[in-house]
């Protein structure tokens, strides 16, 4: 598709004449407002970025410049209704994700009716054999999910990616809001956007609903970072500190016949929920990499014995794999009984010759990606590919077909963003982030925009020179003039 | 529920109290030793240096340098050697590292002196000349100062008290190894106290303290190694005599029980020696040996600290 057929969140498709109906003092806005006002608030937010200290570090440069991730200062809108089916589709996504799990830990019934092929589970390096010993408290191995979602259209949204693991980025979600707050209340005044601070405290709330039943009335509930030289421990801090919760490391925990107890000044303390910001490979060098200084010995025998809830569970890991995103449908269906509301991208399975023989035939228009890569590493874009990089691509893919899966080329939408020649469009994604407890679903009206800054891009990875946008969730009144 | 504060983050907080005080007093030691030797009309030679290492407890670790004692060489030793773990820039390193993994604990100008401290020190390779050096103590030692400005501004709560707690230690451990160091270096071959003694290496020793201004004030009838002697262990006036830091370290101790609600051995020692100060003068020190009596001060100095680390689990 060419750029006329690429879907601008304010513009929709075509010529830019009139916006989409509720958008268009967003759109005044962005003409009214002079580059020079633009380009002085854009360098305010990262004076409060910087300030604040959301900055990442880049391994192995610890003394280095530490790096922010570039903030656009024109948010993307999301209308009432909008939001209302995407949440909607987001809750049975969640809902299935752990169904899942709950199944493929469990019963395993998915496998036994044929419709998830055994060894993409047995022979899956994510499944955790050790999680089938564990009964999560009700339920729940995948607490907090963040789903990657891309649009093509007004009503096409496309989840890219699940992430059950450790997903990050939320504290860009709430801070980004915090610099618009500041940087742009006239635009609060205009549309009344719902907020999005409320994430914390349903985090929190959500880490109690789950706690053992042998917990006491409050539980105490820690976050588990690897320490200071993680990448994301900005977000770490950020998260225990507004919650109000312990920021531990592995070291200040131990496990005493099947109990974790943190170490702390009074004396040793009962723990009944972490939420660990530690890969499941670092969890427990008893069970898992016997070298991990990170993690805490005999803290998943505690688990397994139910004395304290991991958030999220080992082995979600297991649901977001790119090999089992390829069947969400079929899952979905499965366990909702009905059609899956949030599709998938269609994913040629390259472990399939038939979807191989396709693949090669058309890498040049094709996304190709590691069935285990991440942050935009190990991909072909074929349209932006060089002949060099696609005859790369298909030694590859003939050699370990089944390390590969492949997608159509989207035209992601675009938001207006600010460039150097002034406001012009960018290719977005967005990362929602959802919760789930004893007490349901819950999903935070906003989420995380990533955006590519460089003309034409599709990768919007901060560590490819992606950077974010604010997301705005409009409430119900406001909806259209 | 009382605050939980990890032992970890406890004793993070406490090596930082530790560390910039042990780079203060590094400092001061550094700025005293060159006005003495090198700026003095009667240089005191390579006595000041050799005096010097002693009192920084670096002997044996800058003799393993294969280095020749000489003004140039332990400046350099005591301010920037990085193989040196109590030079001033390491002893900085270390205190930004805790400040660093304690970050959530201390305030954000805390961190920041530490932080600016380290970044104008990393670069340091050479200390330069004599000037050099000596701006590079001034320097050090307004940084610590920024720092405990920052700290006695935080809300007066565990953080602030380990904190503190570790520069007490710091502090009455620093104290009594200088007073034993000069006072036996600077009592001339064969006399007794009370003999002739080096204006200037007096002079010197006060100024390691900052009491020089503080002893003419308490002791108008001049310079007498006692009564230096005596202001440095007896005095609570002055904030690093022994019985100052004794009494300080017991307060914060029982600041910290007092938020805990319990007690443990550090508090037991801490009190006992408080106590046992209490009932020595400086003629029963005399008496028995003044360096017998620092001696047994630094070993309950070095136990209470074991104690701490004990009860609050630093390891």
């Amino acid at each position: 598709m060419g750029a006329s057929g690429t879907f601008d969140e304010i513009w929709g498709f075509g010529a830019r004449r009139s916006a989409r109906p509720g958008l268009g003092d967003l759109a005044r806005w962005t003409k009214q407002t002079s580059p020079a006002e633009f380009e002085r608030r854009q360098a305010a937010a990262e004076q409060y970025f910087r300030d604040l200290g959301i900055t990442f570090a880049v391994y192995g440069e610890e003394d280095s410049a530490e790096r922010i991730i570039p903030f656009d200062i024109v948010p993307r809108i999301f209308t009432a209704p909008e939001w209302a089916s995407l949440s909607e589709g987001l809750v049975q996504r969640v809902e299935t994700l752990n169904e899942f799990l709950r199944d493929i830990y469990g019963p395993q019934r998915i496998v036994a009716d044929g419709i998830v092929p055994p060894e993409l589970i047995y022979a899956n390096p994510q499944f955790c054999v050790p999680a089938a010993a564990a009964r999560p408290p009700h339920g729940i191995h995948a607490h907090i999910c963040g789903i990657d979602l891309v649009r093509t259209g007004p009503d096409e949204f496309w989840v890219l990616e699940d992430n059950a693991r450790t997903p990050s980025g939320v504290s860009y979600m709430i801070e980004n809001r915090e610099a618009m707050l500041r940087l742009c209340p006239e635009l609060f005044e205009i549309y009344p956007v719902r907020p999005v601070d409320t994430y914390n405290d349903s985090l929190f709330q959500m880490m109690v609903s789950v706690a053992p039943e042998s917990a006491r009335r409050d539980p105490v509930c820690v976050l588990l970072t690897p320490g200071h030289f993680n990448s994301a421990f900005y977000e770490h801090s950020f998260l225990a500190d507004t919650m109000g919760i312990t920021l531990v490391e592995g070291s200040d925990l131990e496990v005493d016949d099947d109990v974790v107890y943190m170490r702390t000044i009074s004396g040793r303390m009962r723990v009944d929920v972490i939420y660990r910001r530690v890969d499941d490979d670092f969890l427990d060098p008893l069970v898992f990499r016997a070298d991990s200084m990170l993690g805490v010995p005999g803290l998943m025998a505690a688990w397994q014995a139910g004395n304290v809830t991991i958030v999220n569970a080992p082995g979600t890991g297991i649901a977001d794999d790119k090999a089992i995103y390829s069947y969400m449908p079929e899952i979905v269906k499965y366990y909702s009984g009905g059609e899956a509301k949030l599709p998938n991208v269609e994913t040629w399975r390259c472990r399939e010759p038939q979807a191989l023989k396709y693949v090669l035939d058309h890498l040049a228009e094709l996304v190709v990606k590691l069935v285990d890569g991440s942050g935009g590493y190990g991909m072909l874009v074929g349209p932006t590919a060089s002949r060099a990089e696609i005859e790369a691509f298909r030694a590859a893919l003939k050699a370990e077909p089944h390390r590969y899966i492949a997608q159509p080329t989207l035209a992601l939408s675009t938001v207006p963003t600010l460039t150097a020649k002034g406001v012009a469009p960018r290719h977005v994604d967005f990362r929602p982030f959802i919760l789930t407890g004893a007490n349901g679903v819950t999903v935070t009206p906003g989420g995380l925009t990533r955006v590519a800054l460089k003309e034409g891009s599709l990768v919007v990875n901060s560590s490819q020179g992606g950077g974010t946008k604010d997301s705005f969730v409009l409430a119900d009144e406001g909806d259209a003039p | 529920m009382s605050i939980v504060m990890l032992s970890r983050t406890a004793a993070n907080l406490y090596w930082i109290g530790r560390y910039v005080e042990r780079a203060e007093f590094t400092a001061r030691l550094l700025e005293a030793t060159i006005r003495l030797d090198s700026l003095s009309a009667r240089p005191a030679g390579q006595g000041a240096w050799k005096s010097a290492l002693a009192v920084a407890s670096a002997t044996q670790g800058f003799k393993a340098t294969g280095e020749n004692i000489s003004p140039m060489n332990v400046s350099r030793y005591l301010a920037l050697d990085e193989s040196n773990p109590s030079s001033i820039r390491s002893c900085v390193a270390t205190a930004r590292m805790n400040a660093r993994a304690a970050r959530v604990a201390l305030t954000r100008e805390a961190w920041e002196t530490i932080n600016r401290a380290w970044n104008n020190l990393k670069g340091r390779t050479s200390t330069g000349g004599v000037q050099a050096t000596l701006n590079l103590a001034d320097q050090i030692k307004a940084e610590a100062r920024g720092f405990e400005g920052a700290i006695n501004r935080m809300l007066h709560s565990e953080s602030y008290w380990f904190v503190k707690l570790g520069a007490i230690i710091e502090r009455g451990e620093a104290t009594a190894r200088l007073l034993d160091v000069k006072y036996h270096l600077l009592l001339p071959e064969g006399e007794r106290v009370g003999g002739m003694i080096d204006r200037d290496q007096w002079l010197t020793l006060l100024q390691v303290v900052s009491a020089r201004t503080a002893y003419h004030i308490l002791y108008p009838e001049g310079l007498k190694p006692w009564l230096v002697a005596e202001m440095l262990i007896f005095r609570r006036q002055m904030p690093r005599s022994l019985v100052a830091t004794a009494d300080e370290a017991g307060q914060m101790l029982s600041a910290i029980a007092g938020a805990i609600g319990k007690q443990g051995q550090a508090d037991r020692l801490a009190r006992r020696r408080e106590a046992a100060l209490e009932r020595l003068t400086i003629d029963s020190v005399f008496q028995n040996g003044l360096h017998q009596f620092l001696i047994g001060f630094m070993r309950e100095n070095a136990e209470l600290d074991a104690a701490i680390a004990e009860q609050f689990r630093f390891t």
